[in-house]
C-alpha cells in the first residue's frame, strides 16, 4: 500500500508516539483531579504539551493552549465563542466545512458573512479583501492552506490586513501545523486552531486552539473542570474556561511525542521532503493528455497536496482503480470543501487528491504518477 | 493521621498554574510539593503548593520575579 491521503490523517506515526500512548494508558490518572502521583503524572504531561505547542505556534502563554478532540471542535469554539448576531465575518472559498458550517450556523442566527472568492487556479482574489470590509466587520476566519489545492495563504500579509482594520484573526492550521512555520506574534494571529493527527503526527482525537493575549472566547460547553466546583458558572480563566470534562490525556501524551518528533526532525526538513514528493508526482502527471491538475503551481512553496482529474472520469472510480490495481490510497470526492470545488468547477466530478508525508519516498511518488499515466492512457 | 503543624499553602486558579509552579520550583531547587487543597481554604484549583511557613518570603520573591500566577498564600494548621 502506498498511502497518499496524509491530508486526511497521517497513517504512519513515529514509534515514540505509539509508545507514549501505550505508556499513558498504563500509567496515567485523570489530570487536575487529584494530588496523587498518577493524576500528577497526567497533569505534568499535559502541561509539557501546552508548553511545547505554545513554543511551536508562538503562543504567548502556555495556559492559553486549549485542548480539544480535533480541529473542528477548536474551530467551533473559536467561531461560536467570538462572533454572533450583528457581527460581520470575512472568510474564503478555500474553507473546509469545519469553518463553513459553524459560520453558516451563526448566519442563521443573524451573523453577516462574506467570502473572498477564488479564481480558476483557486487563488484568492486579493483585491477583494479590502472591498469586503464593513463597519460591523469583526473578524477574519480562514485556512492557512486549501485542503484541496494546496494553495497557501500568506499569513503575515493577512494578519497585517486584519490588524489594520482592527479585526480578530482566526486561522485554521489543519493542513499546515507541523510543516509550515506559524508564529502568532509575528503574524498577528489571535487564534490558531490545529489538529493533532495530521502533520503533528499524534493520535486521532487530539487537537486544540492557541489563544492570543486579551482574546476572550465564550465557552461552547461547560461542566466539570476540577476547579471552583461550587461555582454555578464555568470558570473564566484559561485553559479551564474552554476545557470542560476530562481531557484526552492518553491522546495528548501521543501528541506531545509527535510535536517533539516534529521539532527534532525539523519543520523545514519535513516540508522540503514533502514538497519534493509533491513535485515529483506533479511533474510525472502534468503533461499527460487528459489529466487536469487544480491549483496554483507558480511556486513550490505550497502545501504538499495535488488534486487532479483524469478526462471526465468520476473521481471516485479513479480513486478506486488506484486502490484496487495499484495499491495506492487517495481521497476522491468533495473533501468537505464545497466552495472550493464550486470555484474550480469540479462540483460534479469531484477530484482525486494525493497528499504527501515526509515518510513517503520518491519511488512512491513516481509510482503514483505512473499509475495515473496508465489510467489516462487506457 | 499525622500530627498537625502549621504549613504554608499557596493556591492557584488552575491546574495549569499549579503545574507551572511545580516545574519552576523543581527547576530552581525551591522547596515544597503539590498537595490537594485542604478543605479549610477556598481555592479555585484543587491542587496547592505546600511548604514551610518560614519559606514564604523566598518563595514569594521567586514567584513574583518569575511572573507566575498564584491565587493566594495561606498558613494552615494541617
Amino acid at each position: 500500500m502506498i498511502y497518499l491521503d496524509n491530508a486526511a490523517t497521517t497513517l504512519r506515526k513515529p514509534e515514540s508516539v505509539i509508545l507514549a500512548v501505550a505508556n499513558a494508558m498504563g500509567n496515567m490518572g485523570n489530570s487536575g483531579r487529584g494530588g496523587y502521583a498518577d493524576s500528577l503524572t497526567a497533569s505534568r504531561m499535559i502541561y509539557e504539551a501546552r508548553e511545547e505547542l505554545a513554543d511551536l505556534f508562538g503562543c504567548p502563554q502556555a495556559d492559553h493552549v486549549i485542548f480539544t478532540c480535533n480541529a473542528t471542535e477548536a474551530l467551533n469554539i473559536a467561531i461560536q465563542g467570538l462572533f454572533g448576531p450583528g457581527d460581520h465575518v470575512i472568510s474564503t472559498d478555500w474553507e473546509h466545512n469545519s469553518v463553513l458550517r459553524p459560520l453558516y450556523l451563526l448566519e442563521e442566527q443573524g451573523l453577516e458573512l462574506s467570502f473572498v472568492p477564488s479564481d480558476a487556479k483557486g487563488r484568492h482574489r486579493e483585491s477583494m479583501w479590502e472591498q469586503l470590509i464593513r463597519p460591523n466587520t469583526k473578524g477574519i476566519v480562514c485556512t492557512h492552506a486549501s485542503n484541496l489545492t494546496g494553495n497557501l495563504l500568506d499569513l503575515k500579509k493577512a494578519g497585517r490586513f486584519a490588524k489594520k482594520h482592527g479585526l480578530l484573526f482566526v486561522v485554521d492550521a489543519s493542513q499546515t501545523a507541523g510543516v509550515f512555520p506559524i508564529d502568532m506574534k509575528e503574524m498577528q494571529i489571535d487564534v490558531v486552531c490545529f489538529t493533532g493527527h495530521k502533520s503533528l503526527l499524534g493520535p486521532q482525537g487530539t487537537g486544540g486552539l492557541c489563544v492570543g493575549e486579551g482574546v476572550k472566547i465564550r465557552p461552547l460547553k461547560v461542566g466539570g473542570t476540577g476547579i471552583l466546583s461550587y461555582e454555578k458558572r464555568q470558570p473564566e480563566v484559561y485553559p479551564t474556561a474552554l476545557e470542560a470534562g476530562t481531557l484526552n490525556g492518553h491522546g495528548i501524551a501521543g501528541l506531545l511525542a509527535g510535536v517533539r518528533y516534529v521539532k527534532e526532525y525539523g519543520i523545514q526538513h519535513a516540508r522540503e521532503e514533502e514538497q519534493h514528493r509533491m513535485r515529483e508526482f506533479y511533474e510525472g502527471v502534468i503533461q499527460v493528455p487528459g489529466v487536469t491538475v487544480y491549483g496554483d503551481y507558480s511556486s513550490w512553496n505550497r502545501a504538499p497536496v495535488v488534486a487532479l482529474n483524469v478526462w471526465d472520469y468520476d473521481s471516485a472510480l479513479v480513486s478506486d482503480e488506484l486502490e484496487v490495481r495499484f495499491g495506492i490510497a487517495t481521497r476522491p470526492g468533495a473533501h468537505c470543501a464545497p466552495r472550493m470545488h464550486r470555484a474550480l468547477g469540479t462540483e460534479k466530478q469531484g477530484a482525486v487528491r494525493f497528499s504527501f508525508s515526509h515518510f513517503n519516498t520518491r519511488k512512491q511518488a513516481e509510482a503514483a504518477a505512473a499509475a495515473i499515466r496508465e489510467i489516462a492512457g487506457e | 493521621m499525622r500530627e498537625k503543624t502549621r504549613k504554608l499553602v499557596i493556591t492557584f486558579h488552575t491546574t495549569t498554574d499549579a503545574m507551572a509552579m511545580e516545574k519552576f520550583c523543581r527547576g530552581k531547587g525551591l522547596p515544597g510539593r503539590l498537595i490537594p487543597v485542604p478543605q479549610q481554604i477556598s481555592a479555585g484549583c484543587g491542587m496547592a503548593w505546600r511548604a514551610e511557613p518560614g519559606e514564604e518570603p523566598s518563595l514569594r520573591q521567586a514567584i513574583e520575579a518569575a511572573g507566575l500566577t498564584v491565587e493566594g498564600y495561606y498558613e494552615v494548621l494541617m
